[in-house]
């Protein structure tokens, strides 16, 4: 009787039956699933989640091992929500069910762990997320990770881990933040007042991409305020069922950016844009941060959406012509699919003089990274990353873009795996350099 | 369906093969059809002909029915499961077997997908053209089964007329070949084309031989606005007289025009009252020629904005806007209903003044869509499924509608099949006779009704919920 009432009190976390009776089990969505895509199993689909949450939320299901398993399983790469035209809010929904496997102690202890711990302690944590990517630094710095790798040490433990360690990024030798004013000014005039989240993981290991935006903004005329006290977006913690902690960094972000006086709020991080634009759906039933929330989501702009906006001034930037290596670009789900943004990076790359742009064939399937997915649900992440490797050797391309650190770790990671020979870079960093 | 011929499916198929856990049952319970829903006994992807036909045999014995299923996107219910049934899935059998450039045809597995199909015989240089709403999820053999059609059937026709020769599992087990890569073929009864629509009633299809034709060298697509739907009609029955025939001439109204724009964000006006979206194809200046003369007669019927689309990938955008019109739908309200009640062509003006009726009528909200030019319209009902007044309305105006349809020489269905949602309107069609002959055909192939059982119509004894099928079942007389 207890755990049943525990159970429908957590019931409450999904979203009510007028969200989840949206899906009219069309089946639209089937064909861009990649999870469906693997078992061919309907229960592995955006439709028969979507079927199995109702059920639950309806008390017509009881929560199983299978529910959970389909739960986690899923990229929550939101492929399905740009194939739905009914506009059904998928991934609301399936972060919703997270929440309750994981209250419901249906997810393993160990991911639960990591989920929890790691994401509220560390990367949560400006302070901790420094020391801990300190440490990994001194590891990567003396070798230590090559030494570990040569001698095939961490196989003798498990052979996973010893992939694992291998996806994680090379530390940056200094953290944006230390690099990066909290008022950097143009050469020339204040053409634009921006303001600029400098992201937790793009913070220590992709402080360079962080330094090249800056760069870029202020070639262009902006005047970008990087707050010290900003803190992660939430992001990964939303995505794995903790939201509530993913709230209270939302309203500390909000306290902070308030101080400026800023017209755009600048994100070169997919998933970080993504969530902050979302801001204003998660705190609309906040009496005291509604208003503040949904004038901060507006001001939210991936850097590719505004520098396109700004295309002829960027343009008048470039040089007449390049010599340029053949480049694609790979779609960061949480760009195309979240935040809806697939033209703009394209006709930033193609307006550089001397581009040769080859279109990557199914550029908008998820490369596997997903957040923390790759990490905690390596093998199938290396499914999708195999068949995103073989469509990027098909394009012929040295050169990848893509606008997320998760996609640009893991294709780091998997050209190196697969043996291809690539440049992975951010479409702003591969910018900054023909600016120079 | 007790363990025991549980077992033995499993037995069949392999435990990798086979699924019946509540959750997998669950997700099979429903297809692309709204309100009908049931779960299955069990799941199963079976591997090759021999054991499709183990398992027919089995059905035979133990008395249970088989749904066969692609991707289940049907619109009718052909695929919901019915009582004490199992689902057999083949979109696992999902290779293009030979593509042969002689003969231009290509020979699959039912579980091929047809936009994979169309666009791996696209390279090249061929064409298949039945193009249904889903064409990017549905399969080849649900086509086969339920005869789809699409956009494009008004100049390049439906499925039916692509398939030349199809394999199956009958349903007492054997194996039929029926068809083959002969242009002109009279040898006995049209088996090939009895089947296709048979809604998986009369066999499971395994193999399927279609025909190809040569991809059309050019194309233009036209996007007209009109301020009145009347207009609009009136163009299409006009671009028809004046003996052209486009590849494909398809009509949203104003509602429908308003969720394909919040879906798509293309800028299509929302103030409009209907538009139409016209593609010619061909060969040389005949394609401009009929472009030309489309543009003319749009102008004359008070098109307010007539624009051309500039290349491929914009005419792309336009026509899967269009594709995406049923489910853009559902954004308005929680259940969308589509129907697809057809007319001769000629009378598609007097058909959509009857649709517009039928929502004021019935005060119900009606979103209209449609291939225009073959006179096969999507009337819509948005509504609400979990309220039973308001599911009543819809039903009383479909009632209507499919009446003012059939009184106008038209069918209740033109493409999605009958399946579960139409049978009880079938014999408003058939007559007594035609659908009596069709009972007999079914009854004749399949003698314990297995395939699909209550699909299309329901075999006699008629009655409320499910026969009882052991004897202990039968409750006693006294009790």
């Amino acid at each position: 009787m207890n755990n049943h009432s525990a159970i429908s009190k957590l019931l409450k976390v999904l979203p009510n039956d007028d969200i989840l009776q949206q899906c009219i089990h069309c089946g639209m969505c089937l064909s861009n699933c990649p999870t469906y895509d693997l078992t061919k199993l309907e229960r592995s689909s955006p439709r028969g989640r979507i079927r199995m949450i109702r059920s639950v939320a309806r008390g017509e299901m009881e929560l199983s091992k299978l529910f959970a398993e389909e739960m986690n399983f899923c990229l929550d790469c939101q492929a399905c929500e740009t194939a739905c035209p009914a506009g059904v809010k998928y991934g609301r929904m399936v972060e919703a069910a997270r929440v309750l496997v994981d209250e419901s102690g249906f997810t393993p202890k160990i991911y639960l762990f990591l989920k929890r711990f790691a994401l509220r302690k560390i990367i949560a944590s400006k302070l901790t997320l420094k020391i801990v990517s300190r440490l990994f630094w001194i590891y990567q710095k003396l070798a230590l990770n090559k030494f570990l790798r040569k001698t095939g040490l961490l196989k003798l433990f498990s052979k996973k881990l010893y992939e694992i360690e291998k996806l994680s990024p090379i530390i940056s030798n200094q953290f944006s933040d230390s690099l990066i004013k909290e008022e950097e000014l143009p050469e020339g005039e204040i053409i634009f007042n921006t303001a600029f989240h400098f992201g937790c993981l793009m913070n220590t290991m992709f402080a360079d991409i962080n330094v090249d935006t800056i760069k870029v903004l202020k070639k262009l005329g902006c005047k970008v305020i990087t707050p010290k006290a900003q803190v992660c977006c939430g992001s990964l913690m939303a995505h794995n069922g903790d939201i509530e902690f993913a709230l209270k960094l939302a309203r500390k972000n909000i306290d902070t950016f308030i101080k400026y006086d800023y017209d755009y709020l600048i994100s070169n991080s997919a998933g970080c844009g993504a969530f902050m634009k979302d801001y204003a759906h998660l705190l609309e039933d906040d009496p005291l941060y509604a208003e503040k929330a949904k004038i901060f989501s507006s001001k939210v702009k991936d850097v590719t959406e505004f520098l396109s906006a700004e295309i002829n001034l960027l343009k008048s930037k470039f040089k007449e012509s390049y010599e340029l290596d053949a480049i694609t670009y790979h779609d960061a789900c949480h760009l195309v699919h979240s935040q809806k943004i697939s033209i703009q990076p394209r006709q930033i790359i193609k307006s550089i003089p001397g581009i040769k742009f080859i279109e990557l064939e199914e550029a908008t399937w998820c490369c596997g990274s997903a957040g923390i997915y790759n990490i905690i649900r390596y093998d199938d992440a290396l499914l999708q990353l195999q068949r995103k490797i073989k469509n990027i050797r098909n394009t012929g391309a040295k050169i990848v873009l893509t606008g997320n650190p998760g996609c640009i770790g893991q294709i780091k990671y998997g050209a190196e795996k697969f043996n291809l020979n690539i440049e992975v870079l951010h479409p702003v960093s591969y910018i900054k350099k023909l600016l120079e | 369906m007790d363990a025991l011929v549980k077992n033995k499916l499993k037995s069949i198929v392999g435990s990798e093969n086979f699924y019946d856990s509540y959750e997998d049952r669950l997700v099979y319970s429903y297809d692309g059809t709204p309100i009908f829903n049931q779960i299955p006994e069990a799941v199963l992807f079976p591997e090759d002909e021999e054991q499709i036909s183990q398992i027919v045999r089995l059905a035979n014995q133990e008395k249970f029915g088989i749904v066969p299923r692609g991707s289940g996107t049907g619109l009718s219910g052909g695929s919901i499961p019915t009582d004490n049934s199992i689902v057999l899935v083949l979109t696992k059998w999902n290779k293009i077997l030979e593509i042969d450039n002689s003969n231009l045809t290509v020979t699959v597995q039912p579980g091929v997908i047809t936009g994979v199909l169309q666009k791996e015989v696209e390279k090249i240089g061929l064409f298949y053209p039945p193009d249904p709403g889903s064409l990017n999820v549905c399969t080849i053999g649900g086509n086969v089964a339920n005869n789809a059609g699409g956009l494009r059937g008004l100049k390049y026709g439906v499925t039916k007329n692509y398939v030349l020769g199809v394999e199956m599992i009958l349903p007492d087990g054997r194996f039929l070949r029926t068809g083959g890569k002969n242009m002109k073929d009279v040898a006995g009864y049209n088996l090939r084309d009895f089947i296709v629509g048979s809604e998986g009633t009369l066999g499971i299809i395994t193999k399927v031989l279609l025909k190809l034709i040569p991809k059309p060298a050019k194309s233009i697509t036209i996007l007209a606005f009109f301020d009145k739907l009347i207009d609009s009609a009136k163009a299409v029955s006009e671009i028809i007289a004046a003996k052209i025939t486009p590849a494909m001439m398809e009509f949203l109204d104003n509602t429908t025009i308003n969720c394909v724009e919040d879906y798509t964000k293309i800028g299509l006006p929302r103030n409009i009252d209907a538009l139409l979206l016209i593609e010619v194809d061909g060969k040389g200046s005949e394609v401009q020629d009929d472009a030309e003369t489309i543009k003319f007669i749009l102008k004359k019927n008070n098109a307010t904005n007539i624009q051309v689309a500039l290349d491929e990938s914009q005419a792309n955008i336009l026509k899967s806007a269009r594709r995406s019109a049923f489910s853009a739908l559902a954004r308005k309200k929680p259940t969308t209903i589509l129907e697809d009640a057809t007319v001769p062509r000629s009378e598609l003006p007097l058909m959509i003044e009857k649709i517009i009726n039928a929502s004021k009528m019935f005060d119900v909200i009606i979103g209209n869509f449609g291939h225009a030019g073959d006179g096969n319209l999507h009337p819509t009902a948005l509504t609400d499924e979990r309220d039973p007044k308001e599911l009543d309305k819809v039903h009383r105006a479909f009632d209507y509608i499919f009446d003012e349809a059939i009184k106008l020489g038209g069918t209740i269905t033109g493409e999605h099949g009958t399946g579960l949602a139409k049978k009880q309107f079938l014999e408003k069609v058939t007559g007594p006779v035609g659908i009596d002959i069709m009972m007999r055909i079914k009854k004749a192939i399949d003698l314990n009704n297995i395939l699909n059982p209550g699909k299309i119509f329901s075999i006699s004894p008629k009655c409320e919920g499910s026969l009882p099928n052991k004897r202990e079942h039968i409750a006693n007389f006294n009790e």
